[in-house]
């Protein structure tokens, strides 16, 4: 009883989300006077792998489509600002933000075009096939790309202003706000997307593409302009990534980064429109501890997607709509 | 002038000719049974006439145009709708949303990204109406995939006929459907779309409906139109009698004089 009811109640803003909502967004603003510096470029990587996440979900949520290939967006939207810097010494993030939009879009317009043909298995196979291309190409066109040592992106301008000073603090202060920013207006149109009318569509796609059809929906063309969106959105994370990384490297186009952003979406709960966010922002700090506590901390995260899918099959979000709905029943 | 007409229509599996040079014509305004045992083409047809399946040969005329090689979503832009045996609804979604689905395609709002379908009373308040008319307004808000299996049958129908079509086929509305489910289901839609003054084609099993709802009978046997007509020159009809004997459940001659039409 869950995602289409909460949906169309959800449409309405009701006050219930609103109680949530602003003391998260007040949190969100006093988090760089609250905790340290570690802490908040932590976060910040959280809420950049949101923005990937929510863009992954509009495709396995809404669309029904598991795409293994999203690496190729992310990685590409971090290659569009390590060429622009590179090649046009450009070092504005508004420019880089719209290179990587441009970019992304013939990409995932390129991507989708082969993809959409194909649902399930076979679309998840393709969209991996074709990451992994993206990725060899970076990988052995090392005098273009770097290679496996990358690309180094160097601190940005934001909105025109020159940082100065030192890098954590810019990263951790002026850096955070940025990519809030950015993030709050992704989760606004994203949210706009998944509740318009084109955004039921995709659902009712995602539900029965046969009667989808015969209702007079082009099932194919509203897949691929759900890949692009996806595509783009995933790609301005990547975008916002390089800089905070400082260097595009190859390990955020093989197909092993898809894998993380599938995860983080099913830790979170890609049936609820906050999973993603919720499962990318845990993931995160999941993966910061574990690297830090552990060599194997590729074992940890494995034993938690294996509780995961045997306990929180809905992830977290589910969970806790579950535990809401049976606390409001006993009350 | 026919509002839908077939001409030598064929469709074959393999060696096996499910629709063979079938001539079929609807015309306008008319509420049309499509009969015939398993296998002898009925759905097939359909198939093809609602754009699901190609045809090998013949052609499609829809007012006057050639919609034979149109894709599915452009015959039901020119007014050709249908729903489905089997139920083929958004499970995931409420049985208000699958109504409004419908609408929002029709008026060509599905291509809308900015602004919130919520926001957009027209629609709703459209949906509500049909709900209440196949009365399922109480289900609303619950999941299409939760309603009972005639209920759902009604909401397959209600999701076809929101569509405003010229043509609508109704592929067997009551299979699966308890017999004493069957008559108020078919009170309902028929009332429905004669009060719409569409253009129905309704298949089915059960003869009592075949012949208390429609006016005009075209029997379908082996991939041929065998017989048609009205329903009494249909229960007149010796090839009809002797060719679809045994197929009616009871074992009984499937319609001899107790019909109670």
């Amino acid at each position: 009883m869950s995602t289409a009811t909460t949906a169309v109640s959800a449409a309405r803003i009701p006050w219930r989300t609103l109680a949530w909502l602003v003391p998260v967004a007040l949190l969100l603003l006093a988090a760089p006077y609250l905790v340290d510096e570690f802490q908040i470029i932590t976060l910040t990587y959280g809420l950049i792998a949101a923005i990937g996440a929510l863009g992954f979900n509009l495709l396995l949520g809404y669309t029904g489509l598991l795409s293994f290939g999203h690496s190729a967006f992310f990685g590409g939207g971090a290659y569009a600002v390590a060429f622009m810097v590179k090649y046009l010494k450009i070092a504005s993030m508004e420019l880089f933000l719209a290179g990587s939009i441009l970019a992304n879009a013939i990409v995932s317009l390129l991507f989708g075009f082969v993809c959409v043909r194909y649902t399930r298995i076979f679309f998840g196979i393709l969209t991996l096939c074709l990451s992994q291309v993206l990725w060899s190409l970076a990988f052995k066109f090392f005098w273009v790309t770097g290679g496996t040592d990358g690309l180094r992106v160097p601190t940005p301008t934001l909105l025109g202003s020159v940082a100065g000073g030192d890098k954590m603090q810019f990263l951790s202060h002026q850096y955070y706000y940025y990519v809030l920013g950015v993030f709050a207006i992704c989760v606004f149109l994203m949210w706009v997307i998944v509740h318009s009318p084109f955004g039921k569509a995709l659902q009712a796609i995602r539900d029965n593409e046969t009667r989808a059809e015969f209702i007079g929906i082009r099932i194919r063309r509203y897949r691929l302009i759900a890949f692009v969106i996806s595509g783009v959105f995933t790609g301005i994370a990547g975008a916002l990534w390089a800089p905070l990384n400082g260097l595009a490297s190859p390990d955020v186009l093989i197909w092993t980064f898809s894998g993380e952003i599938v995860f983080m979406t099913v830790l979170g709960g890609f049936r609820t429109f906050v999973g993603p966010i919720v499962g990318a922002i845990a993931f995160t700090y999941l993966k910061t501890y574990a690297v830090g506590f552990t060599t194997y901390w590729q074992l940890l995260l494995g034993v938690v997607l294996v509780v995961l899918v045997l306990l929180l099959p809905t992830g977290i979000m589910g969970a806790v709509e579950r535990l809401t709905a049976r606390l409001r029943g006993t009350r | 002038m026919s509002l839908l007409a077939t001409k030598a229509l064929t469709k074959s599996f393999g060696d096996n000719y499910a629709v063979n040079r079938v001539d079929f014509a609807v015309q306008q305004g008319e509420v049309l049974a499509l009969i015939g045992s398993n296998g002898a083409g009925k759905t097939t047809l359909v198939n093809l006439v609602s754009g699901l399946l190609r045809a090998d040969s013949g052609q499609i005329i829809f007012e006057n145009n050639d919609v034979t090689q149109q894709k599915a979503y452009d015959r039901i832009k020119v007014g050709i709708a249908r729903s489905f045996q089997l139920v083929n609804l958004f499970d995931h979604l409420s049985c208000v949303d699958n109504v409004a689905l419908s609408i929002f395609s029709r008026e060509g709002k599905t291509q809308t990204l900015t602004a919130l379908a919520s926001r957009d009373r027209a629609v709703w308040d459209e949906a509500h109406e049909l709900l209440r008319q196949f009365g399922l307004d109480r289900h609303s808000t619950m999941l299409a995939g939760s309603i009972s299996h005639g209920e759902r049958k009604l909401l397959d129908v209600a999701v076809a006929y929101a569509l405003r079509p010229k043509l609508l086929f109704l592929d067997e509305p009551t299979s699966g459907v308890s017999t004493r489910e069957k008559a108020p289901i078919m009170d309902i839609v028929s009332s429905i779309v004669r009060s719409g003054g569409i253009t129905v084609v309704i298949i089915e099993h059960d003869m009592d409906i075949v012949f208390r709802y429609s006016e005009r009978i075209v029997v379908m046997h082996q991939g041929t139109v065998l017989a048609d007509g009205t329903p009494d020159q249909i229960r007149a009809n010796d090839a009809v009698t002797t060719t679809l004997i045994g197929t009616h459940p009871t074992g009984e001659p499937a319609f001899g004089s107790s019909g109670n039409a």
